[in-house]
């Protein structure tokens, strides 16, 4: 079988389907077995006793979104760097590893500026720490 | 060398014969159809094992923290309470159904699904031995990188889905926590990928041996600090204590999966378990040596040669059943390692969390990834054992 044929991802498709299968199979075959009486307040969202005030989709903290963000940075890099590391024990063999090592140092010092950059701007701490205005302190001790 | 589980049993004297009757009897070539059922039937295998295996993680998740906290433990159903998870799972299946009012019914219905599909589908590359891999793709760890964040995406839509607080906080939580750990895991898994020089899950294990010191976690100083920072970050990716914080029940009552009751939930406990079982298969299979055996009883000819007597087609399938008993013996032992962390360490907090993945693991698997960059090249690759062995024997040679 050569690598081209597509056979090879065929588990792939099967394993999905098997999982598939299993959820939608458990849950209709559950339908017959379980009890079904819903009411309202078995249907409302848990808050612990409480009665639930508005929708759970509202805005939430911004710090999540900074996380994502930096995540995807560092993702592609990552992505970006699986062919050289890939094909540098070959580069190495024949000698080239030199030339092949100082790119790879080249773009993995860009990533560490970046961690860097991220770092003294304060993105990487959950709760950010912001410098209070030094007129607001002063006009504070008057 | 076998691509898929269906090239290595094609080797059975009885398949040639199998495939032509088939074709006989349908009257055009069977051979596609043939490798779909033998995949089929393997992956039903494979798929009905590592359900069972994740029912047995849920036992002996709650034995060994019993044992852990001098309890008992579950001991009523069966010998030893082991099959305990058969009657939790019965009793998931009568449980009643709850949907939410307020909730997304198909994503709630979705959720569940992506979980169990991700899961089920990274089982695919995991080498579980040398002929019973099920594809041994070309890219097989991107591959698992990949299809693995799949539980992410389920693990947020489940706290999306069902318009609780409880759940939407859970879920954002494991989305951050989850996408954040992917970059030190990531960068740990490329330092292996530099020394092997392929993406191929069998190419990466053989080319370790089967003796402690042929690991790569003993390669050399950097993938041993790797081996580390891969399973921290396993832990976080597959929301184990002490980074449970997505169903950190004491803050978020059951977090992303509040809402969910019955078969629903059950499905997300089953794919947290198995999840677990295929990330220590993998970090076996990346730094321990995976299925290798000591001194290569794994491929069968050196049983072959011991017994002549022994037809060598059973010789490599015995050399399997070792090599599959020596893969499940080391993912075992990381096993027990997750459950017993579980039950030892305190949860961590969020911001501490971040605080850890960012500022800590990812310069780490920085550091690491350029560390083995440097030793592959000066070193042309060889071990740290290799070149101890080298100076003591010039360091012997410079007495006479």
């Amino acid at each position: 079988m050569s690598s081209h044929n597509l056979d090879v991802y065929m588990p792939v498709l099967i394993l999905m389907a098997f999982a598939a299968i299993m959820v939608l199979g458990a849950l209709l075959v559950g339908k017959l077995v379980r009890p079904q009486n819903p009411t309202e307040l078995k249907n409302a969202p848990y808050e612990c006793g409480e009665a639930p005030i508005g929708s759970a989709w509202s805005n939430f903290n911004v710090r999540f979104y900074v996380v994502a963000l930096v995540f995807i940075i560092f993702d592609v890099e990552g992505a970006l760097m699986f062919p050289v590391a890939t094909v540098f024990k070959k580069f190495v063999e024949i000698g080239e590893g030199g030339a092949i090592l100082g790119t790879f140092l080249i773009f993995v010092s860009v990533l560490v500026l970046g961690i860097v950059y991220c770092w003294k701007k304060g993105d990487l701490d959950w709760v950010k720490s912001y410098q209070v205005d030094t007129d607001y302190n002063e006009e504070k001790d008057k | 060398m076998n691509e898929t589980v269906v090239s290595y049993l094609s080797q059975a004297p009885g398949y040639a014969l199998l495939v032509e009757k088939l074709s006989e009897f349908f009257g055009f070539d069977a051979e596609g159809f043939v490798t779909f059922l033998i995949f089929a039937l393997v992956c039903f295998v494979v798929v009905n094992v590592m359900s069972a295996i994740g029912g047995l993680g849920t036992y002996a998740e709650r034995k060994i923290s019993a044992d852990l906290q001098m309890r008992q433990g579950p001991n009523r159903v069966g010998p030893f309470g082991i099959l305990q998870f058969l009657a939790d799972g019965v009793k998931m299946l009568g449980k009643e159904d709850i949907l939410p009012a307020q909730a997304d019914r198909f994503l709630f219905l979705i959720a569940p699904l992506m979980c169990m599909v991700g899961v089920f589908a990274s089982l695919a590359v995991v080498p579980f031995s040398s002929g019973l891999t099920l594809t041994n793709l070309n890219i097989g760890v991107f591959y698992l990188i990949g299809v693995s964040s799949l539980v992410g995406v389920g693990i947020f839509l489940g706290g999306y889905a069902a318009n609780s607080k409880w759940s939407m906080l859970g879920g954002m939580r494991g989305a951050s926590q989850i996408i954040s750990y992917e970059v030190p895991v990531t960068l740990s898994i490329l330092a292996i990928v530099l020394m092997t020089g392929s993406l191929s899950f069998n190419v990466i294990t053989d080319a370790q041996g089967g003796l402690p010191h042929q690991w790569y976690i003993f390669h050399n100083p950097f993938t041993f600090i790797a081996f580390f920072v891969l399973f921290i970050g396993a832990l976080a990716e597959t929301n184990r204590a002490p980074f449970d914080l997505p169903e950190a029940e004491s803050e978020l009552v059951s977090g992303y999966h509040t809402e969910f009751s019955g078969m629903r939930f059950a499905f997300f406990a089953l794919a947290e378990y198995v999840e677990v079982f295929v990330v220590c298969g993998v970090v076996a299979a990346l730094f321990l040596g995976g299925y290798k055996v000591p001194f290569d009883l794994g491929n069968g000819e050196l049983i072959a040669k011991t017994f002549p007597a022994i037809h060598p087609m059973l010789a490599k399938q015995i050399g399997n059943v070792l090599q599959l008993k020596a893969f499940i013996l080391k993912t075992l032992a990381l096993y027990y390692v997750v459950i017993w962390i579980r039950w030892t360490l305190p949860r961590l907090r969020v911001d501490s969390l971040m605080v850890l993945c960012w500022k800590y693991l990812t310069p780490i698997a920085l550091f690491n990834l350029v560390g083995c960059a440097v030793w592959l090249w000066a070193f042309e690759g060889k071990s740290m054992w290799a070149m101890i062995f080298k100076s003591g024997v010039a360091a012997a040679g410079g007495h006479h």
